[in-house]
């Protein structure tokens, strides 16, 4: 299948709404790899980020948000550090999770933890979580 | 009495379409002082000219005033015009009508009254314009040419074969720069010894050249035609006059330290040649690493050499040359890879930079041409390019491509897999740029026939993992994360100016950017000369660029070093500042804000003196002196004023 | 070195300009009554955000931390009242509720007289510091904020400066001075420094080098310890995906501490209580799933440091460690009746 390129999907909101909650511009980012390069959570993710990034720039909001990789993005800050342009990629991923998490949907629900991990993991590790991971 | 001629350029409809020409001629016609106006579709053409010559003489005009376009693209045309039928140039002025008025409006009515105000005020300024003469300066026709690499040596032997002289200036002892260093040089793999040897031998040779080996330009003075250079001719501890190039004591000294011709991959002696080739072939004495000036002891050096050349007492010397052009060919350097912290921050010896790979592959080199690993001399099995490394990188580093490494890179992995026919050698880039002639055939032999990996991605972290190196980098294409252990790995540095150079601009009052290279006049139509005249930049001191762009920059440099001497004397124009003695109080406001040191306090009479020939007629001066003593011929505060008037009343 | 000394009872006046002083030289302001106790001989006194935490899991954090610095001469002062920083700075751009804990906790240091706060987590130290930084950087946000909270008496003028007690060692007490108090040195002891990922990243608000940090190996080096160098030391461990994606995080901690197992590291030394869990707990879930696995005792940098400078090693707290650390520290006669 060919993937439809038109001035509706590069010109999007969505593009705009990740450009505004994430203050980069995605336009910045000339896809040199290094952020997938060094990304110590890329075993894990389907998706690698500058092929995020590069899925952002095309619009293709679909495929972004139902991705697994903005979920593994752990805000390591790794390729913020190297990133040659200087596009903050964490901040990418964290619109890219806001986007799903305003709409009321959850990844991880706060009751489905098991109770025997809410008494084992440190308070820094559920806080955070919940902070990723729910709205 | 004014017998003003205004003529109003259509410039096709550039103008017409937005100012009613034929209006503001008529409008115009009636202004005092004007007794001729008329408008004509283009006035730079030839029927244009004519017509402003027929009535300059027809009408007995004593100042004319052309209405078109920006003064940078006719003034000089329509000066001449008018100086063809006796008028003095500098009584035809142009008024701006197009870039200050048509370009920029919709409105025609609007747009015509502007520009009437605008020719107004132009006849204001003409009317006090003075009848101006050009300063003519002599010249001095020998040139500096600053750099011994292969763009100082092609514009030494350009400008000399020319006939005239020039004193060549070389920091180092030898001459031959970076190229002599390179394995082969692409695309067609000729032997950079081979090529740039004779050349150099030329330059040793040649009867106009005088070659200043290991000295360094101290101090310059004066102006286009005019220099005066001091030289600072570094102590070698060496007399070259006696010394007979025999290599014993090279052979004697004890000390070893690492060799900067060999990119510190192997040791050289505390007095040293450059390399075999050398021109001149004489040694010089390292005073930071010498036992004997470090210690007080050793002398070995001197007592095996049979001519008495060796001379612990010498000291540096200078010398004084007086030149009319200066060419600037200081070249490059590579970025520190010590500045890359993910990969290794330099402590890792197998990954190395792009000219230590140079000498690896170079016949004569320290390794005959076969690439042994620093760290234990084992012929790497895998080896790693990275491109881009330093450049392209404006968030730490350098915003700029470095132009070369694409190709020098294709042709480090080709040499290497024609040593190591089973070796394997893979290249990280982000793009390629192969814009030369046979370069994009060249990288197509080098992926097809000698099997060069190319993995379009950058490398995020270089890491030692026993005696390999992991390299931990992207294949987008493939959207995958690559890890590879690798033998050895070539870090393509950027490109960046030679050290010291950014001290030396300021020195030659000539302009560098942000990074370090030097700024020509114009990026496209004057790429060879700099702001400053009397300067010509020949090189990678201007910009990252390989042997054939440098080598035809160099040429370029020394043919407008010709042009310049083919005059007898130099034109200045006029259109400078001057002192009315008779109200200069002497502050000196003046002499601080000069950017040409220009002026001068006189320190018996308390005046300050404008020196015409520097004098670049920017008008700082006249807006910085307090008490109107310091005018600028033809934009006197007066005319300033008068023109102010024309346009508010 | 020079102190400003801040009354608690002078004119507000005298107090801001004193304030708007210690800002552009950024000395610190001791507070009078401190200045009193330093008089007496007594240690200085800063204000100490503990965080979650390090006051239950990682109370062997904590505790180490506050009698090594106290033995040093530092004395640690817990704010009277704070709340949980947030754990993360919050990324979205329009996101500024959540940047409302953790100034709140800025205000809390400046109700204490004090304009300097140090932090153990390393989580707690990002946290605090960025939404510091966005506030310093962006006037109209803190003024928002300061809207918000209306209630507080203080309003903030995001002039505290936020520190992790990594940097008041190196830069303050000096690596040289803790070599010169270490009583036992930690002799023979192979220790490789675990990183993660903020005490140094974002580069803006790290305390060292993102890519070759030194800052825990020169501690380490200045208690006799012999520092083991691997190339994990700056990789994420996972962080919080261990609350719902245990297999990701066990298998990055593997990585982690093989890494640093095969250039010869007999312990790891860290200052996250979260990447404390990661590589100390999750040992457990590691053993089940690669069975060529052996434990490895993983220490705070203040346990260590405790243990050097002498001091009684129930203040180390190892009973609170996962892999118990005491069999290693016997081997090397460190505790153990010597």
């Amino acid at each position: 299948m060919r993937a439809e390129i038109s001035i509706k999907n590069t010109k999007s909101k969505f593009l705009d709404k990740v450009e505004e909650l994430s203050e980069q511009n995605i336009y910045a980012c000339y896809q040199c790899g290094k952020c997938s390069a060094g990304c110590p959570s890329i075993s894990e993710m389907d998706i690698s980020p500058s092929e995020i990034i590069r899925l952002v720039q095309l619009g293709g909001e679909e495929e972004v948000l139902n991705s697994k990789t903005i979920w593994v993005c752990a805000s390591c800050f790794t390729c913020v550090t190297r990133c040659p342009k200087g596009v903050d990629v964490a901040k990418i991923m964290e619109a890219l999770r806001q986007i799903t998490l305003r709409k009321n949907v959850d990844y991880v629900n706060p009751l489905s933890i098991p109770r025997e991990t809410l008494s084992q993991v440190p308070q820094i590790a559920l806080v955070s979580a919940l902070r990723k991971f729910s709205g | 009495m004014n017998r003003i001629g205004v003529f109003v350029c259509h410039c096709g409809l550039n103008i017409a379409q937005t100012v009613d020409v034929e209006k503001l001629a008529n409008i115009i016609s009636d202004y005092p002082g004007v007794v001729y106006a008329t408008n004509y579709i283009y006035m730079c053409s030839d029927p244009g000219q004519d017509m402003i010559k027929e009535i300059v003489k027809e009408k007995k005009l004593n100042g004319v005033v052309v209405a078109c376009c920006s003064p940078t693209m006719h003034e000089t045309t329509f000066r001449n015009t008018v100086a063809s039928v006796g008028l003095n140039p500098y009584r035809c002025e142009i008024a701006n009508i197009r870039e200050q008025c048509s370009w920029v409006h919709k409105d025609k009515k609007i747009a015509t009254e502007k520009a009437v105000e605008i020719v107004k005020a132009t006849i204001e300024k003409l009317k006090l314009d003075k009848s101006l003469i050009p300063l003519s300066v002599p010249i001095t026709k020998r040139a500096l040419v600053i750099g011994g690499g292969i763009a100082g040596i092609q514009a030494s032997l350009d400008i000399a074969d020319s006939g005239y002289e020039v004193v060549l200036v070389e920091r180092n002892q030898s001459i031959g720069g970076h190229m002599l260093q390179l394995s082969e040089t692409f695309p067609t793999l000729d032997c950079p010894q081979c090529i740039a040897t004779p050349k150099m031998v030329q330059v040793g040779q040649h009867p106009k050249i005088k070659l200043l080996a290991y000295s360094e330009v101290e101090e310059v003075s004066g102006y286009v035609g005019n220099f005066k250079v001091k030289i600072r001719r570094k102590a070698s501890f060496v007399d070259w006059n006696k010394c007979t190039g025999c290599g014993l004591c090279v052979e004697k000294c004890p000390v070893r330290v690492p060799s900067e011709f060999n990119e510190l991959l192997v040791k050289r002696k505390a007095i040293y040649t450059l390399f075999p080739q050398a021109v001149p072939n004489k040694p010089v004495i390292d005073s930071n690493n010498c036992l004997y000036l470090t210690k007080g002891k050793c002398r070995a050096c001197e007592k095996n050499c049979l001519a008495k050349a060796i001379d612990f007492n010498q000291k540096d010397t200078f010398v004084e040359e007086d030149v009319g052009a200066i060419v600037v060919a200081t070249g490059y350097d590579l970025m520190d890879k010590a500045e890359i912290g993910e990969y290794g921050a330099g402590k890792y010896k197998d990954v190395i930079n792009g000219l230590q790979m140079e000498r690896l592959l170079c016949p004569s080199g320290p390794t005959e041409g076969i690439p042994h690993r620093p760290s234990d001399g084992k012929i790497p099995k895998e080896i790693v390019f990275i491109q881009c490394v330093g450049s392209r990188d404006p968030e730490h580093y350098y915003p700029y491509c470095s132009k070369v490494c694409c190709m020098y890179v294709v042709k480090q992995a080709m040499l290497y897999k024609n040593v190591v026919p089973d070796g394997q050698a893979y290249v990280f880039y982000m793009d390629i740029r192969c814009d030369g002639k046979g370069y994009e055939e060249f990288l197509q032999k080098g992926m097809e026939e000698n099997k060069i990996l190319y993995l379009r991605g950058r490398v995020s972290k270089l890491f030692k993992d026993g005696d390999k190196i992991k390299v931990w980098g992207a294949d987008t294409l493939t959207g995958r994360k690559i890890e590879i252990s690798a033998d050895m790995v070539v870090l393509a540095m950027a490109v960046v100016p030679s050290k010291g150079v950014k001290e030396l601009a300021r020195k030659l009052r000539i302009t560098a950017d942000d990074y370090g290279f030097l700024t020509e006049a114009h990026p496209k139509l004057r790429p060879v000369e700099s702001l400053t005249a009397g300067y010509f930049l020949a090189g990678a001191a201007q910009g990252p660029k390989d042997i054939p762009d440098v080598v035809a920059q160099a040429s370029g440099a020394a043919s407008k070093v010709d042009s310049l001497f083919s005059q007898d004397v130099l034109y200045h124009e006029p259109i400078i500042a001057s002192v009315d003695e008779e109200v200069c109080v002497g502050c000196g406001n003046c002499v601080d804000v000069c950017a040409y040191d220009a002026i001068e306090l006189d320190l018996r009479t308390k005046k300050a003196k404008v020196n015409s020939a520097v004098c670049e007629g920017c008008g700082a001066c006249c807006a910085a002196c307090p008490s109107g003593a310091m005018q600028h011929n033809n934009f006197s505060k007066r005319q300033i004023f008068e023109m102010v008037d024309a346009f508010v009343r | 070195m020079l102190l400003l000394v801040l009354s608690s009872i002078g004119e507000k006046a005298v107090r801001n300009s004193t304030k708007e002083f210690a800002q552009l030289t950024h000395l610190p302001i001791i507070p009078f009554t401190h200045l009193l106790d330093l008089m007496k001989g007594v240690k200085m006194k800063i204000s100490y955000f503990p965080g979650c935490t390090l006051k239950t899991m990682a109370k062997n954090f904590e505790d180490s931390a506050l009698a090594s610095a106290s033995s040093l001469g530092i004395e640690m002062v817990e704010l009277q009242r704070w709340n949980c920083c947030g754990t993360v700075y919050s990324l979205t751009s329009d996101d500024l509720i959540h940047q409302l804990a953790p100034i709140r906790d800025l205000i809390r240091v400046e109700e204490q007289k004090d304009n300097r706060v140090v932090t153990l987590c390393s989580m707690c130290y990002n946290t605090l510091k960025r939404a510091n930084k966005l506030v310093q950087e962006d006037k109209e946000k803190l003024d928002k904020l300061n809207d918000l909270m209306y209630r507080e008496d203080v309003k903030y003028d995001g002039k505290v400066k936020v520190l992790h007690l990594l940097e008041i060692l190196k830069n303050e007490i000096g690596f040289e001075q803790i070599a010169r108090k270490v009583k036992i040195p930690l002799k023979g002891l192979k220790v490789a420094p675990y990183y993660g990922c903020l005490l140094l990243r974002p580069p803006e608000v790290g305390i060292d080098d993102p890519e070759n940090p030194t800052i825990l190996e020169n501690l380490l080096e200045s208690t006799g310890a012999e520092v083991i160098d691997y190339p994990y030391k700056t990789e994420c461990c996972g962080s919080y995906n261990t609350v719902a994606n245990v297999d990701l995080v066990v298998e990055r901690a593997y990585n982690i501490l093989r890494s640093a197992i095969n250039q010869g590291a007999e312990a790891i030394v860290l200052s996250c209580p979260l990447c404390g869990f990661n590589l100390d707990n999750r040992q457990k879930e590691i053993k089940e799933k690669f069975s060529d696995f052996k434990n490895i005792p993983i220490f705070y940098f203040t346990q260590l440091l405790a243990l050097s400078l002498g001091l009684d090693e129930k203040v180390c707290r190892f009973e609170l460690n996962f892999v118990d650390p005491r069999p290693l520290l016997e081997s090397k006669h460190l505790i153990g009746g010597v």
